[in-house]
């Protein structure tokens, strides 16, 4: 069974995630326009593409727990779900940006006020070196770095679902599993590859 | 003299309503789920009739009261109000209803009583939404009692003159429109006056959040949002902001309520 999966997403190529990318949000701008957004359909895009910006972050993460706990391959798609994922917080930006609130003074005093949004731009902020560097040029030229600097991937999920928790009006259970979720990740495999290393405790005692 | 004048006003003011549609399928109601369209897709489960509302406390008549028998004694009239949400966003809704003051008399207050108290219908299995902790259930909310005597202060059992629908609060819902839109609970089956401040559900929640008055006011942010701007529903992707009013446009006629009280404070 697990080889089957396997065999059958080596024939996949990584680039039919790109092609497929953009669809959601077509689809999701035009329903906008004919009202299946709803009658605020602002407010709904914004949700939207957050939502999948996060659903796709998490994916990602899940690439390594998939194939050590379960051996599933999922590997060569990893980078395509983290541009993927980067591609939609941008817009879900832009959206907030330019349909949400318009003002470019309040925009300033509301990544400077707001704990969800200052949270928020912390992650996309984070996002964006990961975005430039992920190409096959960065990897060879950064080497171990590489991955120490993509090891913020873990942050930048945790800050996306705690940006998702702090916007909640009274007791939400949604954003509580993505935060659930992208702590579950850090402990499974953040410590792991915590980039800096860990000082020896008690070293004083043992000489 | 609320006949003359308020009504009037609220038209000469050059309100446009909102569509019905735009109405009836962009609620907050968390007893039917936390979005936008769960009201409209799950508030049919709730039975409307038989309805009674129960008035307590410090009234001279208290009791159950059939929603048919409060109707025949209504004067119900139309009145355009702004209903401006405390997330930012807001409508003009042209409702349909009675005011509160008259229901209250109804019941008789007594001369102690300074606050009443609301609450919602809690019916776990037409509510799908109570199953969450989202709120401390049932909903519950307050208005000082002159808050609650003004002449603006309605309570509305229709929109557009057809029977108000389930997700808007049926069959009879407060309607304070210079209060942001939580303040004026939905499918109320209980009212009791009281001469202590009765609690109310988004400030038992979050305090910081939510105060008692909860008048709208462009001065004093939400702490998590600025409360300057609000985006009239119904212009689409390109909905522009617009500014906020003090009271929500109603200050001729409710600031006097608040005099030499510091609103920053009593929020």
């Amino acid at each position: 069974m697990r080889d089957r999966i396997n065999t059958a997403l080596r024939r996949i190529p990584a680039w039919v995630i790109y092609v497929m990318a953009p669809l959601p949000v077509v689809w999701l701008v035009w329903q906008g326009f004919i009202g299946g957004l709803g009658v605020e359909p602002i407010r709904a895009l914004e949700h939207e593409l957050g939502e999948i910006g996060l659903q796709l972050l998490l994916a990602g993460l899940c690439v390594t727990p998939l194939r050590r706990y379960l051996g599933l391959n999922l590997l060569k798609f990893r980078r395509a779900l983290g541009l993927v994922a980067f591609f939609y917080i941008t817009l879900h930006l832009l959206v907030w940006l330019v349909l949400d609130v318009q003002i470019p003074a309040q925009i300033w005093a509301d990544i400077v006020k707001r704990p969800y949004i200052t949270v928020g731009m912390l992650a996309f902020v984070l996002m964006v070196p990961l975005a430039l560097t992920s190409n096959n040029a960065s990897v060879r030229r950064l080497g171990a770095r590489w991955r120490r600097l993509h090891w913020l991937t873990y942050p930048v999920a945790v800050l996306g679902a705690l940006h998702f928790v702090l916007l909640a009006k009274g007791f939400q259970i949604e954003p509580l599993i993505y935060l659930t979720l992208a702590l579950l990740l850090v402990a499974l495999r953040g410590r792991a590859l915590w980039p800096w290393p860990v000082k020896p405790r008690g070293r004083a005692q043992a000489s | 003299l609320a006949l003359t004048t308020l009504p009037g006003g609220a038209r000469a003011q050059g309100l446009e309503p909102n569509r019905w549609e735009e109405i009836t399928s962009y609620n907050n109601y968390y007893e039917f789920g936390t979005g936008k369209e769960d009201p409209k897709a799950y508030a049919d489960a709730l039975t409307t009739k038989p309805w009674t509302v129960t008035m307590a406390g410090m009234v001279d008549r208290p009791g159950d009261y059939a929603f048919e028998d409060i109707m025949a004694k209504m004067t119900v009239e139309e009145r355009i109000y702004r209903f401006r949400c405390v997330e930012a966003w807001s409508m003009v809704v042209p409702w349909n209803g009675f005011e509160l003051a008259d229901l209250l008399d109804l019941a008789g207050v007594q001369s102690g009583a300074k606050y009443v108290a609301f609450e919602t219908a809690y019916r776990p299995d037409e509510m799908r939404g109570v199953a969450y902790p989202v709120l401390d259930w049932p909903y519950v909310e307050g208005l000082r009692l002159d808050e609650a005597m003004h002449p603006l202060t309605i309570m509305a059992t229709g929109i557009y003159g057809r029977d108000i629908p389930n997700q808007n609060g049926a069959p009879l819902r407060l309607v304070v429109p210079w209060k942001y839109g939580f303040k004026s609970i939905k499918s109320v089956v209980r009212i009791t006056l009281t001469d202590t401040e009765p609690p109310t559900s988004w400030n038992k929640a979050n305090a910081r959040e939510y105060g008692f008055y909860s008048n709208v006011n462009p001065e004093v942010d939400h702490p998590r949002w600025s409360q300057a701007t609000e985006r009239p529903i119904g212009g689409g992707f390109f909905a522009k902001r617009e500014s906020t009013l003090m009271f929500n446009g109603y200050a001729d006629e409710v600031a006097s309520l608040y005099a030499g009280m510091d609103l920053s404070k009593f929020f």
